[in-house]
Formats: C-alpha cells, sequence, structure tokens
C-alpha cells in the first residue's frame, strides 16, 4: 500500500491562506490504513479547520481515493458543496490529489507527503520492501530485495559498511545483504547467485510516467 | 602497463599512500603532501568525494599529480554518476593517461556534507568493474564498439573484519570475475584477523594491499571500534596509545608492527608454493615523518595518510 504520512499543520494551513471554504477528500484504502485520511482524521481535520476560522462545505472518503471515476461519482453527489468551496483539500496519496483535480478541476491541496509503497508489519509500522523497479529479481536473491531494502540498492552483494550486522546508512536496519546470504544458504541457492551474470538494472523498463493499459481478451 | 601494475606482477612490495584532493581550488598542500612520497611509494591513490564530502574531483587532481611525475589511482565511486557519466569519465582518464582505478560504490550520501543530494548508485562496484572491463575490450555497456580502446588497471576494495568473512570474500570473487586485478583493503590492526582472511583471499589469486590508518590517539581507536564497520583495533593497541608519552612515535612503531607482523604472516606464502609476499606502507603524523618501506627503521620522511601495501601471488 501506499505510505502517507501527514503534512504539519502549520504548512498545510499555510497552503490555504486567502482561501475560505474548503472541501475534504479522504480515502477508504491506503490513507485511512495510515490514518492520515480515513473518516476519522477526515473529520479531525473539519474540525481543527473550523477552529482556525476555515468554513468546511463537506466532505468524501473515496474508496479509493486514486481512481478517477470512483472520484467523478462521488463528487458528482457532493456537487453543491464542492461548489460552495475554494478549493479541495485531498488527505490521500499524491495520487489521489491528481486524481481529484482531474475529477473536478478545482483547486487542491495535498494535505500529506506521499513516502513509500509499504508492507504492513503491524498496526501502524511500515516497511518498504518494494520500489517498483519494474524488473524483479526476487528469484535470485532468496526472496529478499536489495535493490529496495539496502539504501546504495547494491544487487552484486554487500558494501563492507555493516556493524554487528546492522546497516551503515541506518543502524536500525539489519544489512540486508548478510540476510540474503543467510536465507541463500538456508535454501541451498548460494551457488545460483555466485553463478549469476553481474546484476545491472534496466532503468529503460520503468521511465516515468509509466502507464499500462491490461489487453483485452479477444475470445 | 602502469608501473603499479609491472610492480605487482613481479611479485615485489607495492606502496601506495593516499591523497586527498582539497576542498576548493587550493591544490598547494595536496601537492605539498604529495611530495613528501616522492620516491619513497609505487602509487598515489586519489580518492573520490571521500566520506560523501563534496572536493575537487579525483579525475582532475589525478592529472595533476601525474604533471608532477607521479603514478596516480583514480578512485571512482558510482554514488554519483550514471553509468554514462562513468564510462565517459573511464575514456577522459584514458586519455589523460591514468590507468590505475580503483572501483567503489562509495560511501552512502546521508554520512557526507550534501545529505540531500540524489544517490544516483546506478552501478555499484561490481559493474563498475565490468564496464571498465568491457571497455578495455573495445566495446562500451549499451555493447557500441569504441574509436580507441584505453587501457586499465583495475583495482577493488574488500573489507577483511567483516562479519561474516565468508560474504566479503565471495563479493571480492564476484569482483575478480568481473574485472578486478587488484584489491586495497579497508584498516587493519590486527595481523590474527589477517592472517584468517588471506587464508581465504590467497586462493583467489589476486594481489591485496594491506590497508593502515595511522593512530591519533586512543580516543581514535576507540571511535573506529564502535563507527567505522569492518575496523577493529584491539584492546592491546589501544592501551599501548593510552599509556604512552609520545603519541606520534608510539603510533609509528605500532604501524611498523603490524607490518613486521603481516609481513611475517605472508611470507610463509612461497613454503605453500602461493608465491611471495611483501609489506610497506607510507604515513605521515603532524611533522613526523616515516618510511616503512624499511619497517620503520628510516625516518627519511613518508607521509600521505594510510596505505600499506601487502602483495600476494
Amino acid at each position: 500500500m501506499i505510505i502517507t504520512k501527514a503534512k504539519p499543520f502549520a504548512e498545510m494551513l499555510q497552503s490555504l491562506e486567502g482561501e475560505e471554504t474548503v472541501f475534504l477528500v479522504g480515502c477508504a484504502e491506503c490513507a485511512t490504513v495510515c490514518k492520515t485520511g480515513g473518516e476519522e482524521e477526515v473529520r479531525q481535520m473539519k474540525t481543527s479547520l473550523e477552529q482556525e476560522g476555515k468554513v468546511v462545505s463537506g466532505w468524501v472518503v473515496l474508496s479509493p481515493g486514486c481512481n478517477l471515476l470512483e472520484a467523478k461519482k462521488e463528487f458528482r453527489k457532493a456537487k453543491e458543496e464542492i461548489g460552495q468551496a475554494d478549493s479541495l483539500l485531498v488527505m490521500s496519496c499524491g495520487g489521489g490529489a491528481q486524481i481529484a483535480q482531474e475529477a473536478n478541476g478545482k483547486v487542491v491541496h495535498p494535505a500529506n507527503n506521499t513516502l513509500f509503497l509499504g508492507t504492513v508489519e503491524r498496526f501502524g509500522h511500515f516497511k518498504e520492501y518494494c520500489s517498483m523497479c519494474g524488473k524483479c529479481i526476487l528469484d535470485l536473491t532468496g526472496g529478499i530485495c536489495p535493490a529496495t531494502r539496502c539504501p546504495k540498492g547494491l544487487l552484486n552483494g554487500p558494501c563492507g559498511g555493516a556493524k554487528d550486522g546492522k546497516c551503515e546508512v541506518n543502524p536500525d536496519n539489519d544489512c540486508v545483504w548478510i540476510e540474503i546470504y543467510d536465507r541463500l544458504k538456508e535454501i541451498g541457492r548460494l551457488k545460483g547467485f555466485l553463478a549469476s551474470s553481474v546484476q545491472v538494472h534496466d532503468y529503460s523498463v520503468n521511465t516515468n510516467p509509466s502507464t499500462l493499459v491490461l489487453e483485452r481478451d479477444k475470445t | 602497463m602502469t608501473s603499479l601494475q609491472q610492480v605487482l606482477a613481479k611479485g615485489e612490495f607495492a606502496v601506495t599512500a593516499e591523497v586527498a584532493p582539497p576542498k576548493g581550488t587550493d591544490t598547494a598542500e595536496m601537492m605539498e603532501n604529495a611530495e613528501f612520497l616522492r620516491g619513497k611509494v609505487h602509487a598515489v591513490n586519489v580518492t573520490d568525494q571521500q566520506s560523501s564530502v563534496m572536493r575537487l574531483g579525483s579525475l582532475a587532481s589525478c592529472r595533476l599529480l601525474k604533471e608532477s611525475g607521479f603514478e596516480p589511482v583514480f578512485q571512482l565511486t558510482t554514488r554519483d554518476r550514471n553509468r554514462i557519466a562513468l564510462q565517459s569519465d573511464l575514456l577522459s582518464a584514458s586519455v589523460l593517461g591514468i590507468e590505475n582505478v580503483l572501483c567503489l560504490t562509495g560511501d552512502h550520501i546521508t554520512l557526507g556534507d550534501h545529505p540531500q543530494a540524489k544517490p544516483v548508485f546506478d552501478l555499484d562496484s561490481v559493474s563498475l568493474l565490468m564496464a571498465a572491463k568491457g571497455l578495455t575490450g573495445g566495446t562500451d555497456m549499451a555493447g557500441e564498439l569504441l574509436e580507441g580502446t584505453p587501457a586499465f588497471h583495475l583495482g577493488a576494495v574488500v573489507t577483511p573484519g567483516y562479519e561474516p568473512m565468508e560474504l566479503q570474500l565471495l563479493k571480492m570473487e564476484r569482483k575478480i570475475k568481473a574485472g578486478a586485478q587488484f584489491f586495497q583493503t579497508q584498516a587493519v590492526y590486527d595481523p590474527e584477523l589477517f592472517r584468517r582472511f588471506m587464508g581465504g583471499a590467497k586462493e583467489l589469486g589476486v594481489p591485496v594491499l594491506l590497508g593502515l590508518v595511522l593512530l591519533k590517539s586512543a580516543g581514535m581507536a576507540r571511535y573506529m571500534n564502535k563507527h567505522v564497520a569492518g575496523v577493529s583495533v584491539p584492546d592491546s593497541i589501544i592501551d599501548e596509545m593510552k599509556k604512552t608519552d609520545d603519541k606520534v612515535a608510539t603510533s609509528i612503531k605500532l604501524a611498523a608492527r603490524i607490518i613486521r607482523q603481516t609481513r611475517g604472516d605472508v611470507s610463509r606464502g612461497p613454503s605453500d608454493g602461493n608465491g611471495l609476499g611483501t609489506v610497506c606502507a607510507g604515513y605521515s603524523h603532524g611533522s613526523r615523518h616515516i618510511d616503512l618501506t624499511t619497517e620503520g627503521k628510516n625516518n627519511t620522511g613518508m607521509p600521505g595518510n594510510c596505505d600499506a601495501g601487502l602483495q600476494m601471488n
């Protein structure tokens, strides 16, 4: 899921300067799990803004916030409230904020910063395991991604920087190459890695901005 | 063939010492430091934005040193340049007459003075070696033919004090397959550890230069133990630095001893058919210099930061 973090309230408030009335947009999926744009946070935001003298003309929690058709549909239902607003304050990811603008044409303000594609370890604990590089090498590296979990993205083995098994960049993290090494030994696949050719990432497979259109089944 | 390469090929002692480019354009101090090394080292190692701190480039510094009669080792990291820039810099090095290249991934950007910069790491040390070797074969990474082919003597680094050591040896092997012709190690203070490391490294058949950093104090040793990965200064050495009244003399004595001890270890090489091993090193310690090519007996002036050479065939 997409991990987001709320912008500092003061910064967010500054972005609304000169505007009196806002309409709030949340997301029922990722931002709800991240506690940055679920119904609870949207209601809290409404209260906080009203305390600052703003008018909140209405709110909606899209499911999900990044779906253009869903946004258009829900915005039509809230046409009147949105019409009263100077802008939309979007409490989802950067994708959601842009979709809200495309769906409606109003000025949008992001309430969150979008951080990474995260796995959920347990409630409120997220980790980055995949950086969506477009060419998965997990089969070679024991199911553990060095492109993402090594800060240098080393694909051919560890640097010399691990101290007591911890990463030199962030000592809270285990060195992922030591984890890969242990795992490859455990599953008997170390030789396969050693025999593999020098790994070089192909960035051409995933040039920004990416698009994907599913092929329709013709039969 | 570079002189460093020739020395290593002959199985003789190789000595290199580090020279750091300045932060700015005043190269006077770098050149003064290099002057202490004249006639004492086979090559000077020129760092590339070491510790991720922005400085004068390694390549320009290498050229200045070469014009002054030194043989440079061009350190090249993948941290700041993508494969286009790296290959281009390798070609630039070649036309500037610089052929010793030490291929490194480099420290992470967050450890340096521009933590907001974009970390590149398009390649890593292994794929950089592969790219450099490819250039010497007349093609770039895209498989395109070159007009004019460079020659390089390619080096890489290894950390003997890494746990698990086997993982460093595996990476070392991968670097050799990719093109590494010699290695320089992270600083070593523990001859026993180095002996164990060489036990595995020897059979890879590539020369290894032992790395040494001169200790300035017991505090520095403790700091390195705590913060510098792969560096482990034994308590006995820390004690000696703590007790001494003359830190400089003790530091030099300790370094000379490490070299003697590792040289002794490696000198057993020929008896088991693994070839010759020799050690020498160059250091600076304030105004006092020492020439460790004769195991610290000769005070004839020898600065530089830290590199010692242990050559194994």
